[in-house]
């Protein structure tokens, strides 16, 4: 409770773990190409898999599924719904 | 004449709806970049006819792709849009909607999956978005036809509502586009359908690499079975008993030591039509193709129709992904190569859905060097599985390691960026049945149009050659290299030359030389390695241009070598 707001990447997410989109910290390229599929600041997002050893995150926007690299899923950043404990990896 | 556009978002049905309203059958899939190229066709309005275009789909009209910059490229040939919206994802979908009505060009939007929205509980409200945007908004199921004539009837009423939204920057789109979707918008509570039960089990990082793995093997297993029941049971007893007698017939009449009998039925094999030696038209002519390669296609098409309508093949990009990367590509660049498995041409066009050239040098590099089409590989099975399986997998392991091999030294090599994995995941559908036998018709059809010929003008060709004793000439030239490197026979160097025009031919070729089971399995190898057959190439020089072509063949040419001699000395 009053607490500052926890943000973290797509990237450290938890699979299923739901949120917000706050930013994406990228060129205008990345973020404008993102914009166009749906993925920019203000909607929910939802993780819903990683692959191992950095692997492709996928994401689900409204109702939309989409994989994404890894080095872009670290520039996603999301405040998430509840607040959760996280490995201090990565 | 009046030129229509359909534009829209990647994988909302543009192409089953041309499909539906020229009457032409275009290959429609359940993924996005199906289409990269454009495709015409017409439509009676009324009186007049039209020109409907069918347009790659794109997200935003900045361009990523070189499929994206045809779509967008389009948008100065056209008079009218058909703006094809996906109801299922209406927010993201109208923001395109949205830049498309900013264009000075009459619109209408074609409510599409209208059927699937209803079945999420999705209900729209279309007479207020009609309102909203300023245009005709038609809801359509462009799989069954249903609204297909409403919005034919409605073409005329496409308008230009430019003033009514005037300039907007990004934001400012959005910001209408979320006000839009919460007036006309609204969602009901629903049970979720078994399949998007599936859907959560092959995202999971070990399940779905395990049904993945499963999908694979599954794939080769059953277009191997279903490939050879039909030559064993269809293909083969037609020509054998059907066909064969016909031609005996013919050869008795034509005399075996007449022109015609060596061009139409070739040699008698010990008084007998041997299908794979004789050469000719009749013969072996009509046998590789229809027998030999057409049940594979068969085989091969079908099953990856249904992959393709279910909506499987982009997962496959995502367990990849990883390993694409170290070949200098990333994971969906597994479209065009399984597409390349079928014939290499549509698989080095579909390669236009990657975003760098780069990429696009490397992923049609190593389709022409390390993925065999259908009509080699039912020849490689045919002619190389007599010997034995073990020779089959050593043609299909040494074509593996090259890929790879060759792909981590392009990485290398090659300058250029490999952007990372951006993709749409499509949802699961149920296959339409009839939509799975119509792509395969068309796939079938347009092998049996293209291929026959070619095939036929081959095997011509060669006994024009022989005729004229064109082949000893080339085979004392070429004899130090092939029996040098690759340990050949120097009459095998008239079989890999005609590898040019035809690879199915070039290999029936080497069946009357009694090749032992290395010198097949090194020359499979090397005609599949080894330069682009005819059709491939023409695509191979439109996609790349010709200085990146000449880099391909460098390539190709060095890889061949390399491995032709390698198996050589260790086979």
């Amino acid at each position: 409770m009053g607490e500052a707001k926890q943000l973290v990447t797509l990237a450290e997410m938890h699979t299923g773990e739901s949120g917000t989109i706050v930013q994406i910290v990228g060129g205008h390229g990345l973020v404008r190409r993102l914009d166009a599929m749906g993925i920019r600041a203000g909607k929910k997002v939802t993780k819903i898999s990683s692959v191992l050893f950095h692997g492709p995150v996928t994401l689900k926007v409204d109702s939309v599924h989409i994989a994404i690299g890894f080095g872009m899923a670290k520039r996603i950043i999301v405040e998430p719904d509840k607040y959760l404990p996280r490995g201090s990896s990565r | 004449m009046m030129r229509i556009l359909l534009m829209g978002n990647p994988n909302v049905g543009k192409s089953a709806l041309f499909s539906r309203l020229t009457g032409i059958r275009i290959i429609a899939s359940n993924y996005p970049g199906t289409t990269v190229e454009f495709t015409r066709g017409r439509l009676k309005l009324g009186t007049e006819e039209v020109e409907i275009i069918d347009v790659p789909g794109t997200y935003g009209l900045e361009p990523t792709s070189k499929a994206e910059e045809v779509a967008v490229a389009m948008l100065k040939e056209g008079d009218v849009i058909i703006n094809v919206v996906d109801a299922t994802n209406l927010e993201r979908n109208l923001n395109l909607t949205l830049q498309l009505l900013q264009q000075k060009l009459p619109v209408i939007v074609a409510l599409n999956m209208w059927d699937d929205a209803r079945h999420r509980g999705i209900d729209i409200d279309v007479a207020k978005l009609e309102r909203l945007l300023g245009v005709p908004v038609i809801p359509t199921v462009a799989v069954t036809g249903e609204g297909i004539k409403e919005l034919v009837g409605r073409i005329a009423e496409a308008r230009c509502a430019q003033a009514q939204h005037g300039d907007l920057s990004s934001d400012e789109r959005w910001a209408k586009v979320g006000e839009i979707v919460k007036e006309v918008q609204s969602l009901s509570h629903r049970h979720h359908t078994w399949y998007e039960r599936l859907e959560d089990t092959t995202f999971h990082p070990v399940g779905g690499m395990i049904i993945a793995l499963m999908i694979l093997v599954a794939t080769f297993w059953s277009v191997r079975a279903i490939g050879e029941a039909i030559i064993g049971y269809i293909a083969e007893p037609i020509f054998e008993r059907l066909w064969a007698p016909v031609l005996m017939k013919l050869s008795l009449v034509l005399g075996s030591e007449s022109l015609w009998h060596k061009v139409l039925i070739g040699q008698l094999i010990q008084g007998q039509v041997d299908y794979l030696r004789s050469f000719g038209l009749l013969s072996t002519g009509l046998y590789i193709p229809l027998a030999a390669v057409l049940p594979y296609i068969f085989s091969f098409y079908l099953i990856l129709g249904i992959l393709e309508d279910i909506g499987y093949l982009p997962r496959l990009a995502i367990f990849l992904d990883t390993f694409m990367h170290r070949l200098g590509l990333h994971g969906y660049a597994i479209i065009p190569t399984l597409l390349g498995f079928g014939c290499n041409v549509p698989g080095i066009i579909a390669t236009r859905i990657l975003e760098s050239r780069k990429q696009r040098l490397i992923a049609v590099t190593l389709i022409s060097i390390g993925i065999p089409c259908t009509a080699l590989q039912a020849m490689i099975i045919g002619l190389v599985g007599q010997q034995g399986w073990h020779y089959v997998a050593m043609v299909y392991g040494s074509l593996f390691v090259s890929w790879v091999v060759v792909g981590l030294i392009l990485n290398r090599t090659v300058k250029g960026f490999t952007p990372e994995l951006l993709v749409e995941i499509p949802p699961y559908r149920l296959p339409l049945w009839r939509a799975i036998v119509e792509k395969l018709w068309l796939r079938i059809s347009s092998f049996v149009r293209e291929a026959l010929p070619i095939v036929l003008g081959t095997v011509l060709i060669v006994n024009v050659l022989y005729f004229f004793g064109a082949f000893d000439t080339l085979a004392k030239g070429a004899a130090p290299l092939l029996i040098g490197l690759w340990g050949l026979p120097k009459e095998a160097v008239v079989a890999l030359i005609l590898g040019l025009i035809r690879k199915d031919v070039a290999l029936g070729m080497l069946a009357p030389l009694a090749l032992s089971a290395k010198q097949l399995v090194i020359s499979s190898t090397v005609l599949a390695m080894f330069f682009p057959c005819v059709a491939s190439f023409v695509v191979l020089i439109r996609e790349l241009g010709a200085k990146d072509t000449l880099k391909a063949f460098g390539i190709m040419l060095a890889a061949v070598l390399a491995v032709g001699s390698l198996q050589n000395l260790i086979i």
